[in-house]
């Protein structure tokens, strides 16, 4: 309890706390991996694309995931430009190779579902190349990030691009009304959900393993990220006092 | 289980995700335990960050 009562902005009790949830989080995102597998695999085919609408159930949320990590990446650079979180940088540093990963995911999983179904496994159509500009963004925030040496500096500046780099959000999810190849939405829309509850469900369990499975990993990376920092507080401090800072093992 | 004439398109989706899922987890795993061991050695030799004093 006494950790609730912590200010969330504070590293140390963000570290007690992520301790805690860590172990459910990612025992709740196998489990219910597991049962989306389970769910994925004894859906029936489907009416026109038969088994091959199984990449579906993994394909859609790596692809949703993309989507989100950004726009997580994109609000924490602006809780930092705007409140100075003390979390936010870690929080947009952690989930940027995380976004990555999913993004090629969607890239990956969509190009093998579109070689049976289009007959090529890519074509330069709207949704597609989107996609494949969001990739790029999350590779030039890591990049221009490792390139800037001073750490507030290289916070600031990747937050400004991150933020710039949102307007890609919108032009995915409409750009398949743009003369696209690609399906309009089927779940995610104002009316009823176009896709057969069979086929739903086993996507929607799908989706929520996934997203639990980010939130764990982002936890870990963030975890990962503040003891980076304390270690470079630490040296810092230790070369501050005179003395000698032998090569540390690992 | 029969997947139809695109099985080897639908299988190798299926492990593309695994594999990456599963590196990711491991690189996290690893970073993590390589960062904890590094700051341990700092602090076997005494350094301390300033709000250490007063409480962990």
């Amino acid at each position: 309890m006494r950790i609730f009562a912590q200010h969330p902005a504070n590293p140390t009790a963000f570290m007690a706390l992520s301790e805690r949830v860590l172990p459910w989080c990612l025992a709740l995102a196998c489990a219910s991996i597991g049962v989306g597998l389970y769910l994925s695999f004894a859906a029936p085919p489907d009416y026109q694309q038969g088994h091959t609408a199984k990449i579906m159930f993994v394909h859609v949320p790596s692809a949703w995931l993309s989507m989100f990590i950004y726009a997580l990446i994109a609000g924490s650079s602006f809780g930092l430009l705007v409140f100075r979180h003390p979390l936010a940088d870690v929080s947009a540093k952690a989930a940027a190779p995380i976004g990555a990963v999913f993004t090629l995911l969607a890239l990956v999983t969509g190009s093998l579902w579109g070689k049976p179904m289009w007959g090529a496994f890519w074509v330069w159509d709207p949704r597609l190349t989107s996609v494949l500009i969001l990739f790029f963004l999350y590779l030039g925030l890591i990049a221009l990030r490792s390139s800037i040496e001073e750490e507030g500096l290289a916070a600031k500046l990747t937050a400004v691009l991150s933020l710039v780099g949102i307007v890609i959000l919108p032009v995915i999810k409409f750009s398949v009304n743009w003369n696209s190849l690609h399906q309009p939405a089927s779940v995610m829309r104002l009316s009823a959900p176009a896709i057969h509850p069979s086929l739903l469900t086993p996507l929607l369990v799908m989706a929520f393993g996934m997203t639990t499975l980010f939130i764990a990993f982002q936890l870990l990376a963030m975890r990962n990220e503040i003891l980076r920092r304390r270690i470079k507080v630490l040296r810092s401090l230790a070369v501050q006092d005179g003395g000698p800072l032998q090569p540390l093992p690992g | 289980m029969d997947l139809g004439a695109h099985a080897a398109f639908v299988w190798a989706a299926y492990a593309v995700v695994a594999g990456a899922l599963a590196l990711l987890g491991l690189w996290l795993f690893f970073d993590g335990r390589r960062q904890q061991r590094l700051l341990n050695a700092l602090e076997a030799r005494g350094v301390r960050r300033r709000s250490q004093g007063e409480s962990r």
